[in-house]
C-alpha cells in the first residue's frame, strides 16, 4: 500500500549541550538522535515508539525542518517540506493562541503560505471534516474542550493541503473517553485526504491500532524497525520485548491471589 | 464480607456553589486492593482529598468517612495529623511537586518516623536506608543525602512511596502514582506498591483514569462519573462484563493490544467530558449515553450484590 519514499532519513544525529554544571569540567552532551536511517513511503503511516528521552520528538522536529543534523540527512522528496509536511502536538491547549478565533487559527497556515483558493469554502470543508460545528469558526480555544481544541488543531494542520501529517502524541493529553474519537478521525483524514502519517507515541496500543509500521526508539537509536503485526507478535529487540511486558492490559491480570 | 477499613457515607464535596462529589458511599475492605477509576472532572481526587482531610480552602465536605469508628471529616485538624502520615498514607501524581525540593530525600523519608514514632535523627536516619532499599532505590545510603531533583522521576515516586510506607499505614491512597512516568518504570512501580501493601497487609485505594492499571493492581473497582460512582464491583466482573454504558464504552474504547487483529475503528464515546457544573440533570452520562431515555432525567441508585451499578438500562 505503500508508494515511493516521501522522506529519506540517513544516518542522522542530533546533539545538544547539557546546561554546565561546573566550572572544572566542560559541558556535557546528549546525543537525543543517534544515526537513525529510515524511509517514510508515500500512503504509509508510520509509528514511533519510545520512552521519554528516547529522541522521538527529537527525530519529528528534523523532519519538520526545526532542527538540523549535526550529521547524516534529512531528504524531503516531495515539492514544499513547508507546505506539505503539518504537524499536530500532544498539547492542543498551548498549541492554540488564545487570542485568536478558530476561523483565524485554522487559516493561518493558508495565509502565511500565500496559498490561493476559496477560504470560506476551505473553512467550511475543513471544520466539517473534523467534526466540528461551523458556528466554532467565530469562538475562541477557550470555548472548547480538549478534544475539541486538538479537533482545531487538526484541521490547522489538514488546511494547507499536506501530503505528511506528523502526531506527536496526539492523544495523550485527552480524556480516555475522548481519545477513540481522535485516533478515528486520524484513520478518517488519513483516507479521505490521502495522507502519509507518522505517529508517534509511548502508548503501543495506539501504535499497534494505527500503523502499518513501527520504529522503536530507545536512546537516541531506532533498535527495532518492523512491521506492526510482526512487531507485536514476534518483537526481536530484548528492548522492544520489555517495553511490550510493561504495558497493562485489561486481560493481563496479576497472577496472584484471587 | 471483611472487615472494613474505611467507610465513606454519603460524601459531598462542594466547590463554591457547585456539587462535585454527589452523595458518594463506599467501604474500603481491609487488605483489598480497589482501584477508583474516573476522568477529568470525575471527582476521584476530590474525593480522596475529603477523605485525607486534605481539600484545598474554599471547598467543603460533608457525609462520614468511619474509620476504626471515628468519622475523619468531624475529627479536628490536630487530631487528623496525627493519623495522616501514619495510619494512613497517601502518594501523589508528581513526586516532583509532591516533595520538598530543599530537604534531602533522607530527611523526608525519615519524618513521618520522627514525627510520629518519635525516632531519633539517627534512628530516623538508619531507618531512612533501610526504607529507601526496600522500595528499591540503588545505593540507599548514598541517596539519603540527595535532594529530589537529583533523582529520577521513577527514584522520586519510589522516595514517596518509601516516606507513605514508612510507618506501615493501615491505608495507603496512591493518587495517578503512575501517570507521569514511562511504561517500564511503571510496570515496576505497580510491582513495588502491590508487594508492599501485601506485605503489611494494608489496604490500597489507588486513583487512576488507567483501567488496565487498575485492571493490572486490583481486586474491586469503583468508577465514577460525573461526581457518582456508577458502577463498582469486583474488577474481573466489571471489566469483562461492565454494565454501566459508560463502563462498557471505556472498556470498548481502549485499543486492544492481546487480542489478535484490531479493528480498524474504535467504538468511541461520542461527546466530550463537560465543564464542572455543566453535567445533565440526573444521570450525567445521559447526553453520551446511547442507551439515554426519559427516565435517565433521574439519577438512579447504585443497586446490585456485589457487582453494583447505577443505571435504568443497564447492559446485560
Amino acid at each position: 500500500m505503500s508508494g515511493p519514499a516521501l522522506f529519506q532519513v540517513n544516518g542522522v544525529s542530533r546533539r545538544f549541550r547539557l546546561p554546565r554544571t561546573s566550572f572544572r569540567h566542560a559541558p556535557a552532551t546528549l546525543t537525543a538522535v543517534d544515526r537513525v536511517t529510515f524511509e517514510l513511503h508515500e500512503g504509509e503511516s508510520l509509528g514511533v515508539v519510545g520512552e521519554s528521552g528516547s529522541g522521538k520528538t527529537t527525530l519529528m522536529r528534523l523532519l519538520l525542518g526545526l532542527e538540523r543534523p549535526d550529521e547524516g540527512t534529512v531528504d524531503y522528496r516531495g515539492a514544499s517540506l513547508r507546505r506539505e509536511v503539518q504537524a499536530v502536538f500532544q498539547d492542543p491547549v498551548s498549541a492554540l493562541d488564545p487570542r485568536m478565533r478558530v476561523a483565524d487559527i485554522i487559516l493561518e497556515p493558508v495565509r502565511v503560505l500565500h496559498l490561493p483558493g476559496d477560504r470560506e469554502k476551505t473553512l467550511r470543508e475543513l471544520l466539517e471534516a473534523v467534526g466540528l460545528p461551523q458556528g466554532s469558526a467565530r469562538r475562541y480555544p477557550h470555548e472548547f474542550s480538549g478534544g475539541q481544541r486538538q479537533r482545531v488543531a487538526i484541521a490547522r494542520a489538514l488546511a494547507p493541503r499536506p501530503r505528511v501529517l506528523l502526531a506527536d502524541e496526539p492523544v495523550s493529553a485527552l480524556d480516555v473517553s475522548v481519545r477513540a474519537q481522535i485516533l478515528n478521525l486520524l484513520q478518517d483524514l488519513r483516507e479521505g485526504y490521502q495522507l502519509t502519517l507518522v505517529l508517534v507515541s509511548h502508548d503501543l496500543s495506539v501504535v499497534r491500532q494505527m500503523c502499518d509500521r513501527v520504529l522503536v526508539m530507545y536512546r537516541g537509536q531506532v533498535v527495532e524497525a518492523a512491521e506492526t503485526r510482526a512487531l507485536f507478535r514476534a518483537p526481536r529487540h530484548h528492548y522492544t520485548r520489555t517495553l511490550l511486558d510493561s504495558v497493562p492490559t485489561l486481560r493481563k491480570r496479576r497472577a496472584a491471589s484471587r | 464480607m471483611r472487615e472494613p477499613a474505611l467507610e465513606v457515607r454519603d460524601l459531598r464535596v462542594r466547590v463554591g456553589t457547585l456539587e462535585a462529589v454527589h452523595s458518594v458511599s463506599f467501604t474500603l475492605e481491609r487488605g483489598l486492593r480497589t482501584g477508583l477509576i474516573g476522568e477529568s472532572g470525575s471527582g476521584k481526587t476530590l474525593t480522596a482529598l475529603a477523605v485525607m482531610g486534605l481539600l484545598p480552602d474554599g471547598l467543603g465536605a460533608s457525609g462520614s468517612v468511619l474509620y476504626e469508628g471515628r468519622d475523619l471529616l468531624q475529627m479536628a485538624e490536630a487530631e487528623l495529623c496525627r493519623l495522616r502520615g501514619d495510619r494512613l498514607a497517601m502518594v501523589f501524581q508528581e513526586p516532583m511537586t509532591a516533595l520538598n525540593p530543599v530537604m534531602r530525600v533522607g530527611d523526608q523519608v525519615a519524618e513521618p518516623l520522627r514525627i510520629h514514632r518519635g525516632a531519633g535523627r539517627g534512628a530516623a536516619g538508619r531507618q531512612a536506608v533501610q526504607l529507601l532499599e526496600r522500595v528499591q532505590i540503588p545505593d540507599a545510603a548514598e541517596k539519603t543525602r540527595a535532594y529530589p531533583h537529583q533523582l529520577s522521576g521513577g527514584q522520586r515516586q519510589r522516595a514517596m512511596i518509601a516516606m507513605a510506607m514508612a510507618c506501615s499505614p493501615d491505608l495507603l491512597i496512591a493518587d495517578e502514582p503512575t501517570t507521569a512516568l514511562d511504561v517500564t518504570v511503571q510496570a515496576q512501580i505497580l510491582g513495588l506498591i502491590n508487594r508492599l501493601v501485601e506485605e503489611e497487609g494494608a489496604t490500597l485505594l489507588l486513583i487512576t483514569h488507567d483501567l488496565p492499571v487498575v485492571a493490572q493492581v486490583c481486586e474491586q473497582v469503583m468508577v465514577m462519573y460525573g461526581g457518582y460512582i456508577v458502577e463498582e464491583g469486583p474488577a474481573a466482573e466489571v471489566f469483562d462484563r461492565p454494565r454501566h454504558p459508560y463502563t462498557r464504552g471505556l472498556v470498548d474504547a481502549i485499543p486492544p493490544l492481546d487480542q489478535d487483529l484490531p479493528e480498524r475503528r474504535l467504538r468511541a464515546i461520542p461527546g466530550n467530558v463537560p465543564a464542572l457544573g455543566e453535567f445533565p440533570e440526573g444521570c450525567p452520562f445521559r447526553n453520551r449515553c446511547p442507551r439515554a431515555d426519559w427516565r435517565c432525567q433521574v439519577m438512579p441508585a447504585l443497586t446490585g450484590e456485589q457487582h453494583k451499578v447505577a443505571c435504568w438500562h443497564p447492559v446485560a
